[in-house]
């Protein structure tokens, strides 16, 4: 599964860990994530993220 | 400084860093200051503090004007340690059982800086604390510049309380921008090119959440600097516009030298630029400080590097430049390198290599000379310097 970084702060949000402080299961796809997830660090919205090279 | 009221019931009481000439690593010439401001009303607020070998400034400031242990509540914008790091001699002073009022990204911060179980509350976006006639609210700015960031904003009296956004680090008895006139922008811009440049999407997008929420500014108050009380719209203006990065029509050429040779082709390449009605910038990296070479950078529409090739690479101090300059993320920028070399020549295609990974558009392969100029390599020069002028002023 692709990982994706915040091109504001460069958190890298890793499919296989989620994001269980707001409420992502580990195992989510990054497409998966709801439209309003935002990047757990800075806030950035989910189109400030990249696929990781 | 002694403690200045700035409105009915405001007071700025923070202090003047007069000696401090390297502010993790930005040169800060005419020093700094760390301000921080005391709102009186039925309840009473402090907004930030200072660094912490200021403490006992701060707390005598605010003797001067009430007992701090009257303070109900500490107002956290920020927590980089310019303005947390007297918290703790703060907090001892008014009361450890006081809420401190901060982001949540600002909660998880503060917690990483002090082990101090103090009585955290962490604002939702848009909270707001009510004083008696006055009402703080809580403006998260996540990475403006740092995930704990936001403003608060006092809503009768339409002051808002900017973290480090709009500050400057200028140190004077100056309480306001026009007490100091344009000679504050320097410094304004000089703080956005190494503090906030590399977030300019989101500065546009804030200035809109900004207008979208209809707020309205009597005052703007950094946490560095003077405060913009003559049309603070002025500043919010300039932040636009730097944000924006348009490019004015200028090329900046940074470069270092051994031998005086990559010299020469830099004062052939922008003597050509200006020749074609460019302004042409040459900067010896030696003899200038990154965070001034950025500023330069900021508002030119090109970027021209020069490097000697050292060991079969880049010069260091060019090095440090380009790490320094990619961090800040600059947009919309023509790029093109050059240098003299003698046998080997890598330097030029590294500093192309550092340009790609910015996303800058490279105007030219880039020009390399063996060991010294000569009139054909001078003519090469002036060759380059005009495309990089054409390229600017199309
Ligand atoms: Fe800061
Ligand atoms: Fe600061
Ligand atoms: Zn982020």
């Amino acid at each position: 599964m692709d990982k994706y970084v915040c091109t504001l702060c460069g958190y890298v949000y890793d499919p296989a860990k989620g994001d269980p402080d707001n409420g992502i299961d580990p195992g989510t796809k990054f497409k998966d994530l709801p439209d309003d997830w935002q990047c757990p660090i800075c806030g950035a919205s989910k189109d400030d993220f990249e696929k990781q090279a | 400084m002694r403690p200045t009221k700035i409105a009915e019931g405001i007071y700025s009481v923070g202090v003047i860093d007069w000696n401090i000439r390297d502010f993790h690593g930005y040169s800060t010439d005419r020093g700094s200051s760390y301000n921080a401001f005391l709102i009186i009303d039925e309840k009473i607020a402090l907004i930030d503090t200072v660094k912490k070998e200021f403490a006992d400034q701060l707390i005598k400031n605010i003797c001067d004007i009430i007992d701090p242990k009257k303070i109900d509540y500490l107002i956290s914008n920020h927590t980089e340690m310019d303005h947390s790091g007297s918290l703790p001699p703060v907090m001892r002073a008014i009361g450890e059982n006081k809420p401190l009022y901060c982001s949540k990204m600002g909660l998880k911060n503060i917690q990483r800086h002090f082990p101090q179980k103090w009585n955290f509350h962490a604002v939702e976006n848009g909270e707001e604390l009510c004083l008696g006639n006055k009402t703080l609210q809580f403006i998260e700015t996540k990475m403006l510049h740092w995930p704990d960031s936001m403003f608060s904003y006092l809503k009768e009296d339409k002051i808002l309380f900017s973290s480090d956004a709009f500050g400057q680090h200028y140190a004077g008895y100056e309480i306001f921008n026009d007490q100091v006139g344009e000679a504050i922008m320097p410094h304004a811009k000089k703080y956005f090119a190494n503090i906030l440049l590399l977030y300019a999407p989101r500065i546009l997008k804030l200035v809109d959440q900004i207008a979208e929420l209809g707020l309205k500014f009597e005052m703007i108050c950094p946490d560095h600097g003077v405060l913009w009380r003559n049309n603070p719209s002025e500043i919010i203006d300039a932040y636009v516009k730097w944000s924006r990065q348009e490019g004015e029509k200028k090329a900046v050429v940074v470069y270092d030298t051994m031998w005086h040779s990559t010299e020469t082709m830099a004062e052939a390449i922008s003597s050509s630029i200006a020749e074609e009605g460019v302004a042409a910038c040459p900067i010896n990296i030696r003899n200038s400080h990154r965070s001034d070479i950025v500023t330069a950078v900021l508002d030119a529409k090109a970027v021209i590097v020069g490097s000697p090739t050292l060991n079969n690479g880049l010069f260091p101090t060019v090095s440090d430049f380009l790490t320094y300059m990619k961090g800040l993320k600059p947009q919309n920028k023509i790029a093109a390198a050059f240098g003299s070399y003698g046998w080997s020549g890598e330097a030029v295609d590294l500093i192309n290599k550092e340009f790609e990974s910015m996303k800058l558009e490279i105007l030219d392969p880039g020009l390399k000379i063996q060991y010294v100029p000569d009139n054909e390599a001078m003519d090469a020069c002036f060759q380059f310097g005009k495309k990089i002028a054409k390229a600017v002023s199309r």
